[in-house]
C-alpha cells in the first residue's frame, strides 16, 4: 500500500505532465517492490503510456519525482536506464535481422557481458519455446511471437525493473499465457514489473494494480482487496429473455447498474439482501429465471462501479 | 439451426480467401439470425477483418459463398452494401468536420432521403448523446463519444445489418458498456449485428460467438455452452502462500490436467471440481504449504480459447 | 563514447541495407543513371545550327558565300528558300533557327561599290543559341570576306602580307577541345554525391519512427553521437563507392581528362560526402516520416547544387546577392575542386581555399546534425 516504510524499487512521488492544457498524468504516487507485478489499469487516454514513458526516461515529467533502483530518474536519466528495461506500445523489430541478430543488437547497447551474453540468451530463447527460431528473420514471426521477441531483447540485460507498456493487446490467448509464464518467473527472480494494460480481465493476474482514470489514479490495492472494497454486491441472473429481465430490473429500487451478459443479466445492488427483492420482482413480471446468485464482481464491474461514484467529465 | 423460422441473414458457406500463399479466412462457416449479436472473437491476424471486409463485399472471396440480406456477395457486391451499415477500427470520422457535418456526409453517401435526413439526424446525434453539441468538431470528443457518434452514422440508413470491427478498442469501460447497450437496443428492433474483436471477455455480451485463429473456426456457439463444453474439465482456483513451487507436484496429482499460475493463485483444471478440490487442498497443507483455499471458478473464455486451441507447440511457427 | 555500441549500430545498419534490395538500387544504380542521362542530356555546345538560306541572287558568289556556311560545322544547310514567305514559314515551325538571305544585287554592290551586305533572320526564343548563331554566321561571314578581299588585292597586284593587322590567336587553356561535356561531367559527378548521399541518410532515422523502433532505441544507453556515427558510416562507405563508380565512368567512358591526384579527390569527396550526409541526418531526425524526410533532403542538396554551384551556370555571371548566398552552398566549393581537379589538375595550394572552407562547413553540420538528435519524445 502507499506510504509503506518499505523502500520499493520503484518510487514514484507527485508525478505529473503536461501536454499543452491537458494534464495527462496528475499526481501519481506509488511504490513497486522487488517481485512484484503492479499494474497500471485503464482504457486509452488515461495516462499509462505517458507515465511508463516517464519512467523508462524517454519523456521528461513536469513536476514530481521517480526514484528507480536507488536512482533519481530526473538527475541521472542516462544512468537510470541501465536498470531499467522498457518494452514501448508501439514497438518494433528490425524485420530485416534475425531473432538472434536482433537480440545481440540489444546486448551490445546495453553492454552486457560477452562471457554471460550467450547463456542467457539461450535461456530467454528456450523459456519463450523459441530456441528454434534463432536464425528466422524477425519480420517473418507471428504476432505473438514478435511479442515474445520484444519481450527477450528486453530482458537481454538483466534489469532489476521491466516496464511494459500493453505487451499483451491484440496477441493471441496462447501467447499471452506464455508470455505471462515467462513474466511470473521473472517475478521470482525478484524482478519488479509494472504493466499497463487495457484488458481489465487481464488486472486480475497482478499482484498490485492501480485504476487510473484521465492521469489520476482512483485506488491502488491488490485484486481481492480492490473487489471487497466495492459498495453493494453482484448478483447473476441467469434467464431465458436477457433483455426483458433487464428492463424489469433497471429502474428497480437499491439496483444501481444492470448489464446484459450472453446467458442472462448481472445486477449491481446496492447490498446482497437485495437479492430477494429482485427474485420478487422479476417472477412478478413472468420472467423465468433460471438461477439467481451473488457472484464475484469482475475487474471491469469495480471499474464502472468506482468510477460511477467519482463525478467524471466526459469530454476531451 | 436459428430459433425462428426467419431465413438467416448472413449465411457463410466454406468461404476461403487467400492472399498469395496466405490464407486468411480458411473454409469458414456460419449463419446470422434476425436480431441476433454473433461476436468474432480472435487475436489479431486471425482473419476477422479479411471476413468482415468479404461480408462488406469489399473483398471478393477466393472460394466458398456468402450471403448477405439473401444477396451473394461476390456477384452483388454493391447491391450488398446498400442494405449493410459498417463501422470500422478507429471509427473513421472526419476529424476536422462537426458532428453534424459528418452525420451529413455519410446520410448523404448511403443515400439517406432528403426527407428523412433530418429525423435521422436527430436520431443518431440522440443516441450518441451528443444534443446541443453538434456543432461540435469531432476532434474535440473524446473516445467514447466518437465511438457512439460512428455507430449513429452507420445506421443512418437504417441497414438490416451492421458490422462492426474492434469497436470497442480503447474506449473505457462505462462507454464500452453503454455502446453494448445500444447496440441490443438495435438487435431488438431486429438488426442483425456481426461484431469482431480481441477482447475475450466481451464475448460476454454477445448472443453466440464464433472463435477464429489463424483463418479457422475453432468454436461456434453461445459463450456458456463454449465455457462448458470445451475445457474438457472443471476449473479449480488455489490461492496460498508462494505457491509457485506447487506447481510441479501439483501437475502430478492425480485427476489434474493442467495447471497455470494466475496473479498469486494456481488455477487447476481438473476431470471432477467436488472429488478434487478437498484432495488438493488437504495435500498441499499436508506439504507444507499455508493458508490454503480452494474453490471452484467459472472458466473465462480465454481458458476456453486455449484449450480449444491446444499446446504451443502446434502453435509455433504458425506465421510461416 | 563506446564502440561497441556504434559497432552494434553499425552493424545493425549494415546488415539492413545489404538485406533491403531497395536502398541497394537507390546506392549503386541511381549514380549510374544520373551520370549517363546528365552525362549525355547536357551539352551546351551549339553545332549543326538548322540554317536555311534565301538567294535572290542565284550568282557565283553568292552560292560560294552559302557553300562555307554548308561547309562549316556549326550550321546544316536545311534547303534554299523561294520567298521570303518560305523563309518566315520555315523560321516559324522550327526548321531551320537561322536563315541567310543574300540580296539580289549582292555581287553588284560588292563589285562596285567594296561593300555587300547580307540579311541574317535569327529565332531567338532560345537567345544563347541565337546569339551564338549569330556570331559564327558573323566569322563565316568575315571569312568569306577577307577572302574576297585577297582575291581583290592580287588582282591589283597588292602583296597580302601587309593587310592583316591585329590576329587574335586563341589559345585555349584546360579545355583544348571546348567540349562542355568536360566540365559538366565534375559538376554531374559533385550533384550524384549530393543526391545519393540526402538520400541515403535522410532516410535512415525517419525509418526508425516509421518501424517503431525508435522509441526502444531512445530507452537504451545510446548516446546521440554514437547513434550518428554508428548510422551515418555504412552509408559513408557506400557513398564512397558510388564516387569511385562515377569518377571511373568520368575517365574512362566519357573520356574526361583527370590531372588531380587521387588522394585529393579521396579527401575532398569525403568532406563532401559527410557534409551531405549530416545534412539527410539533420533532415530525418527533424522530420519522421520517410517520404517527407527524402523530399526536404533532396530539395536541400540536389536543387542548391545544380542551381547554385557553379555547375550549370558561372557563379560570377549571377546577380551579386545571389553571389553571396551560394557561399552557403557546400556544391560550390567541391565543383570548384572537382573542375581544379579534373581540368586544371591544381595542386593542393591552388585549392586550399575551398577545401577549408569544406572542412568548416563539414565540421558544422556534424556539430548541428548530432546536436540535433534528442533522447526525449518530446
Amino acid at each position: 500500500m502507499m506510504g509503506e516504510a518499505a523502500a520499493g524499487v520503484i518510487q514514484v512521488c507527485g508525478l505529473v505532465k503536461r501536454f499543452d492544457a491537458l494534464t495527462a498524468v496528475d499526481n501519481l504516487n506509488f511504490t513497486v517492490q522487488p517481485g512484484e507485478i503492479f499494474g497500471l489499469v485503464g482504457p486509452d487516454g488515461s495516462g499509462k503510456t505517458t507515465t511508463l514513458r516517464m519512467l523508462a526516461s524517454v519523456m521528461r515529467p513536469d513536476e514530481g519525482s521517480i526514484v528507480i533502483d536507488g536512482v533519481d530518474v530526473l538527475a541521472q536519466p542516462e544512468q537510470a536506464k541501465r536498470h531499467v528495461s522498457y518494452m514501448p506500445q508501439r514497438f518494433g523489430l528490425y524485420e530485416d535481422l534475425t531473432v538472434q541478430e536482433n537480440i545481440r543488437f540489444y546486448a551490445d547497447l546495453f553492454e552486457v557481458p560477452q562471457s554471460s551474453w550467450t547463456a542467457r540468451v539461450d535461456r530467454l530463447l528456450l523459456a519463450a519455446d523459441m530456441a528454434a527460431f534463432r536464425k528466422r528473420l524477425a519480420g517473418q514471426l507471428s504476432g505473438g511471437m514478435k511479442q515474445k521477441l520484444g519481450l527477450i531483447c528486453s530482458l537481454v540485460h538483466t534489469p532489476r525493473v521491466l516496464l511494459l507498456d500493453e505487451p499483451t493487446t491484440g496477441v493471441d490467448p496462447v501467447s499471452r499465457r506464455e508470455f505471462w509464464q515467462i513474466l511470473y518467473s521473472l517475478r521470482a527472480e525478484g524482478v519488479a514489473i509494472l504493466i499497463s494494460t487495457a484488458y481489465l480481465d487481464e488486472a486480475e493476474r497482478c499482484d498490485r494494480l492501480t485504476l487510473l482514470h484521465a492521469g489520476s489514479m482512483m485506488y491502488c490495492d491488490t485484486p481481492a482487496g480492490l473487489k471487497a472494497r466495492m459498495p453493494g454486491a453482484m448478483l447473476e441472473v441467469v434467464a431465458a429473455d436477457p433483455r426483458r429481465a433487464l428492463a424489469v430490473l433497471r429502474d428497480l429500487p437499491g439496483v444501481q447498474g444492470v448489464l446484459l451478459v450472453g446467458v442472462g443479466v448481472h445486477v449491481h445492488v446496492d447490498a446482497p439482501q437485495r437479492l430477494a427483492s429482485v427474485g420478487a420482482a422479476l417472477a412478478a413480471a413472468g420472467v423465468a429465471i433460471t438461477t439467481i446468485a451473488q457472484v464475484e464482481p469482475s475487474i471491469e464491474d469495480l471499474f464502472v462501479a468506482l468510477l460511477d461514484q467519482a463525478p467524471v467529465e466526459e469530454s476531451a | 439451426m436459428t430459433a425462428n423460422a426467419a431465413p438467416a441473414q448472413i449465411v457463410v458457406d466454406a468461404l476461403v480467401k487467400r492472399f498469395g500463399d496466405f490464407v486468411a479466412v480458411n473454409r469458414v462457416s456460419f449463419e446470422v439470425a434476425r436480431g441476433e449479436v454473433m461476436g468474432f472473437i480472435g487475436p489479431n491476424g486471425a482473419g476477422k477483418s479479411t471476413l468482415i471486409r468479404i461480408l462488406c463485399g469489399l473483398l471478393r472471396p477466393s472460394a466458398g459463398r456468402a450471403l448477405v440480406a439473401g444477396i451473394d456477395v461476390a456477384r452483388d457486391p454493391e447491391g450488398v452494401r446498400r442494405r449493410i451499415g459498417y463501422m470500422s477500427q478507429k471509427f473513421s470520422l472526419y476529424n476536422d468536420m462537426s458532428v453534424v457535418e459528418n452525420l451529413r456526409f455519410f446520410g448523404g453517401v448511403y443515400g439517406v432521403s432528403r426527407a428523412d435526413m433530418a429525423a435521422r439526424l436527430r436520431f443518431a446525434v440522440d443516441m450518441a448523446g451528443l444534443t446541443g453539441r453538434e456543432d461540435a468538431l469531432v476532434a474535440t470528443l473524446a473516445g467514447g463519444w466518437k465511438q457512439r457518434l460512428a455507430l449513429g452514422a452507420a445506421i443512418l440508413h437504417r441497414p438490416a445489418i451492421l458490422f462492426l470491427d474492434e469497436p470497442t478498442s480503447g474506449v473505457d469501460p462505462s462507454s464500452r458498456r453503454r455502446f453494448w447497450e445500444l447496440i441490443h437496443a438495435l438487435a431488438q428492433d431486429g438488426v442483425s449485428v456481426l461484431v469482431s474483436t480481441h477482447y475475450m471477455d466481451e464475448a460476454e455480451y454477445c448472443d453466440r460467438i464464433a472463435l477464429v485463429n489463424h483463418g479457422r473456426l475453432i468454436a461456434l456457439g453461445s459463450p456458456l455452452e463454449l465455457k462448458q463444453r470445451s475445457l474438457g474439465g472443471e476449473l479449480l482456483a488455489i490461492e496460498g502462500e508462494r505457491l509457485g513451487d506447487a506447481m510441479a507436484p501439483l501437475q502430478r496429482a492425480p485427476g489434474v490436467r493442467d495447471v497455470a499460475m494466475f496473479g498469486s493463485a494456481l488455477h487447476v483444471l481438473v476431470d471432477e471440481a467436488a472429488l478434487r478440490l478437498p484432495e488438493l487442498e488437504q495435500q498441499l497443507t499436508a506439504a507444507g504449504w499455508t493458508n490454503v483455499r480452494a474453490r471452484r471458478i467459472d472458466p473465462s473464455l480465454e481458458d476456453s480459447f486455449v484449450h480449444l486451441v491446444g499446446s504451443s507447440a502446434a502453435q509455433a511457427g504458425a506465421a510461416a | 563514447m563506446r564502440w561497441r555500441r556504434v559497432k552494434a549500430i553499425l552493424v545493425k545498419e549494415s546488415l539492413q541495407i545489404v538485406r533491403d534490395p531497395r536502398s541497394l538500387v537507390i546506392a549503386l544504380l541511381i549514380p549510374l543513371l544520373q551520370m549517363f542521362l546528365l552525362g549525355y542530356g547536357i551539352s551546351l555546345d551549339v553545332k549543326q545550327i538548322p540554317l536555311c538560306a534565301y538567294d535572290r541572287e542565284g550568282s557565283q558568289a553568292s552560292q560560294d558565300l552559302l557553300q562555307r556556311f554548308a561547309a562549316s560545322p556549326y550550321f546544316a544547310l536545311q534547303g534554299q528558300a523561294a520567298d521570303y514567305a518560305e523563309v518566315g514559314r520555315n523560321l516559324d515551325n522550327g526548321r531551320c533557327r537561322l536563315a541567310i538571305v543574300i540580296p539580289a544585287d549582292f555581287s553588284r554592290t560588292l563589285n562596285d561599290a567594296g561593300q555587300g551586305v547580307v540579311q541574317a533572320l535569327l529565332d531567338a526564343t532560345d537567345t544563347n543559341t541565337a546569339s551564338l548563331a549569330a556570331g559564327y554566321a558573323g566569322a563565316v561571314v568575315a571569312s568569306y570576306s577577307s577572302a574576297v578581299q585577297l582575291k581583290s588585292i592580287e588582282r591589283r597586284g597588292g602583296s597580302v602580307q601587309t593587310l592583316t593587322p591585329v590576329e587574335v590567336r586563341a589559345r585555349v587553356w584546360f579545355n583544348e577541345d571546348l567540349v562542355s561535356r568536360n566540365f559538366i561531367i565534375p559538376g554531374v559527378v559533385a550533384l550524384v554525391m549530393a543526391i545519393v548521399g540526402a538520400q541515403l541518410s535522410s532516410l535512415t532515422i525517419a525509418r526508425e519512427w516509421e518501424r517503431g523502433t525508435m522509441e526502444l532505441l531512445i530507452s537504451t544507453p545510446v548516446k546521440p553521437l554514437e547513434l550518428m556515427l554508428g548510422k551515418l558510416l555504412p552509408y559513408f562507405v557506400v557513398g564512397m563507392i558510388d564516387a569511385c563508380i562515377c569518377l571511373a565512368l568520368a575517365v574512362f567512358w566519357f573520356q574526361v581528362p583527370f590531372r588531380g591526384t587521387l588522394p585529393a579527390m579521396a579527401f575532398t569527396t569525403g568532406l563532401f560526402l559527410t557534409v551531405v550526409l549530416c545534412i539527410g541526418y539533420y533532415v530525418s531526425v527533424s522530420i519522421r516520416s520517410q517520404v517527407g524526410a527524402s523530399q526536404v533532403a533532396l530539395l536541400l542538396t540536389m536543387l542548391p547544387t545544380t542551381l547554385l554551384s557553379g555547375f550549370s551556370f558561372p557563379i560570377d555571371q549571377m546577380p551579386p546577392a545571389v553571389q553571396t548566398v551560394t557561399y552557403l552552398v557546400s556544391g560550390r566549393y567541391y565543383v570548384t575542386i572537382l573542375k581544379g581537379l579534373f581540368l586544371k589538375g591544381a595542386p593542393w595550394t591552388e585549392l586550399l581555399l575551398p577545401i577549408l572552407c569544406l572542412t568548416l562547413y563539414a565540421l558544422v553540420m556534424i556539430l548541428l546534425a548530432a546536436r540535433a538528435f534528442r533522447k526525449t519524445l518530446d
